[in-house]
């Protein structure tokens, strides 16, 4: 079964292509990861599920609607999750409060009903301790906790997880693999842009090779690996 | 270790603190009539308009980050709402306040429609575009008494002068504690966490399912009314209006002072920022422009050094939150959050 497919999607600013008739689909309950080069798109690309950006061309398909046309809160309501690569906390408020905003607005709970799943959320991320602590004052992991945190709150179909991992010691990847594992247990489909290759490649059934805008290549994550394409992109990033 | 479900609770021990003395205060200017002298009564109604149109910027900037310069716009609609529907349909002044909001509100509907096609720098220049047209549109209205204005002393004529200020008075009071109390309560809502969200990172409230262009209109139609509500009351203490008064940019500019000093994007800047402008004016008071260049001098080191005004200083060094929006996690069991 479908949950979301782009069809021939292209997004220019100005001269400068940053989406080029990229086509893809993901099922229910899978797993893709996202790779490619700095600059490769694959933020904008993020930025076209969710509505942040519209595209000048193609079409974005959700659950077998079209949602070309919706705000980026429209398609939160219909399931659509999102951490963003810089995170974006509500600094003034709690890191309670700001998970309370994907519980309440995103889920559509009430205030009542969506507390118990903000702590759920706070829980699993492993922020519960610090729900008091205000939003500004967190060191950046706990930012990037916060991000996973609030997209869940949200209770996604689909989760899309911008270089989550990144700047994380070794250990603290590996926790985090563990609860993106198990928020895919649970039925929940994600895509993953990810520089650190290895913690993809513990979560995901299938890579998408973007480079340049455009789609370089799709497949099962061994055999796009070892493709001689991405050993000299990914060599490339290795001497950076 | 026993573990009992986490709660949340809003109150803290400066709030109910606070609720005694807001109370108290406010009895206490209900009460003026029988014991204050009338300048003082007098410096009392500015005060409280003056806080209402300050709480509505607050709203309007703080936390829609709509940059407006143009409320003066509704506050000059307000006020010749007097004209049109005190002086020549000859309803009861102290009624068309409530209306002037209505009016206003609904005046904003479409203007509203025009300046969110804008943003940034292009809106703000806009609201006063805004604010100019009807300014102009006013003054080549004879009817309404043109470009030279108008008395309208003849709306408040039968009402006994005690009546008339201490209504007056109360009329203030309920505009500048109401629109503080509605502030407060708005933020204690569901809508308040939206609210707050637009605040900080409109690209991540938008990402969690607020529809920050919602919050954005909502936001702009309550400030258009709270202001035109305070026009309205404005020129009730002033018998006579006229275009250039009515919608002079020195409204707006005043409500931007005092955000500005006292804290913007919270609730007890506006109130601390009014008290620091209204001690401001009186002490230079006799010296003529030399207080208008002092008063920007002021806004110009606090945006430059104090950006977070003089409640953002208070409150991040001593934690104090006499209105309590926050919403505190209690029984974690963790040693952490008993901080």
């Amino acid at each position: 079964m479908r949950l979301l497919e782009l069809d021939g999607v292209s997004k220019s600013y100005g001269a400068l292509k940053v989406t080029n008739d990229v086509s893809f689909a993901l099922d229910k309950g899978e797993a893709l990861g996202i790779i490619g080069p700095n600059g490769a798109g694959k933020t904008t690309l993020f930025n076209l599920v969710t509505g942040n950006v519209r595209p000048d061309a193609g079409t974005v398909a959700f659950n077998g609607r079209d949602v070309t046309g919706l705000s980026a809160a429209q398609r939160c309501h219909l399931g659509i999750g999102r951490s963003y690569q810089v995170p974006h906390p509500f600094g003034g408020m709690t890191v309670f409060e700001n998970v309370l905003v994907g519980a309440t607005f995103g889920a559509g709970h009430s205030e009542r009903a969506g507390t118990p799943v903000a702590f759920e959320a706070l829980r699993r991320t492993g922020l519960l301790a610090k729900a008091n602590r205000l939003a500004g004052a967190l060191p950046l992991l706990d930012r990037k906790r916060l991000e996973l945190a609030r997209a869940l709150a949200t209770e996604p179909d689909l989760l899309l997880l911008d270089e989550i991992a990144g700047g994380l010691t070794e250990h603290e990847v590996a926790t985090l693999i563990e609860v993106i594992q198990e928020i895919r247990a649970e039925g929940t489909s994600i895509i993953w842009i990810e520089h650190i290759v290895h913690a993809l490649l513990a979560v995901v059934d299938r890579l998408l090779v973007i480079s340049f805008g455009s789609k370089l290549m799709e497949g099962e994550p061994a055999q796009v690996m070892a493709s001689p394409e991405v050993q000299e992109i990914y060599l490339g990033i290795a001497v950076e | 270790m026993t573990i009992s479900a986490p709660t949340v609770e809003r109150s803290t021990r400066a709030s109910l603190a606070g609720s005694v003395v807001g109370l108290a205060v406010l009895a206490a200017i209900i009460a003026a009539p029988w014991w204050a002298e009338r300048a003082s009564q007098r410096l009392l109604i500015e005060f409280l308009y003056t806080l209402a149109l300050a709480q509505m910027w607050n709203l309007l900037a703080g936390y829609g980050g709509l940059l407006s310069v143009g409320q003066q716009g509704f506050v000059g609609l307000g006020g010749y709402c007097l004209v049109v529907l005190g002086l020549q349909m000859g309803l009861n002044p102290f009624l068309i306040v409530p209306l002037a909001g209505v009016v206003t509100a609904i005046v904003a509907v479409p203007t509203g429609a025009l300046l969110f096609r804008l943003r940034g720098a292009y809106f703000a220049v806009s609201t006063w575009v805004v604010a100019e047209v009807l300014r102009l549109l006013v003054a080549n209205t004879a009817s309404v008494g043109g470009g030279s204005g108008t008395s309208i002393t003849q709306t408040v004529r039968g009402i006994p002068a005690w009546w008339r200020e201490s209504t007056t008075l109360w009329i203030a009071l309920a505009l500048g504690a109401g629109a503080t109390l509605a502030v407060y309560f708005l933020l204690r809502s569901r809508h308040g966490l939206a609210l707050t969200a637009v605040r900080d990172s409109e690209a991540a409230a938008e990402s969690l399912g607020v529809s920050v262009d919602r919050v954005k209109w909502y936001v702009y139609l309550a400030s258009a009314a709270g202001c035109g509500m305070a026009g309205a009351l404005i020129f009730i203490t002033k018998l006579r209006i006229a275009p250039e008064a009515a919608f002079s940019l020195d409204w707006t500019a005043t409500m931007f002072f005092i955000v500005i000093i006292g804290g913007i994007g919270t609730i007890e800047g506006p109130i601390v920022g009014a008290l620091i402008y209204f001690v401001l004016r009186e002490l230079l008071s006799d010296y003529g422009s030399g207080y208008m260049i002092v008063l920007g001098g002021v806004a110009v080191v606090f945006m430059l050094w104090i950006p977070r005004g003089v409640w953002g200083l208070i409150s991040s060094r001593l934690d104090l939150h006499f209105f309590p929006v926050q919403r505190r996690v209690r029984n974690l069991d963790d040693k952490e959050m008993r901080s």
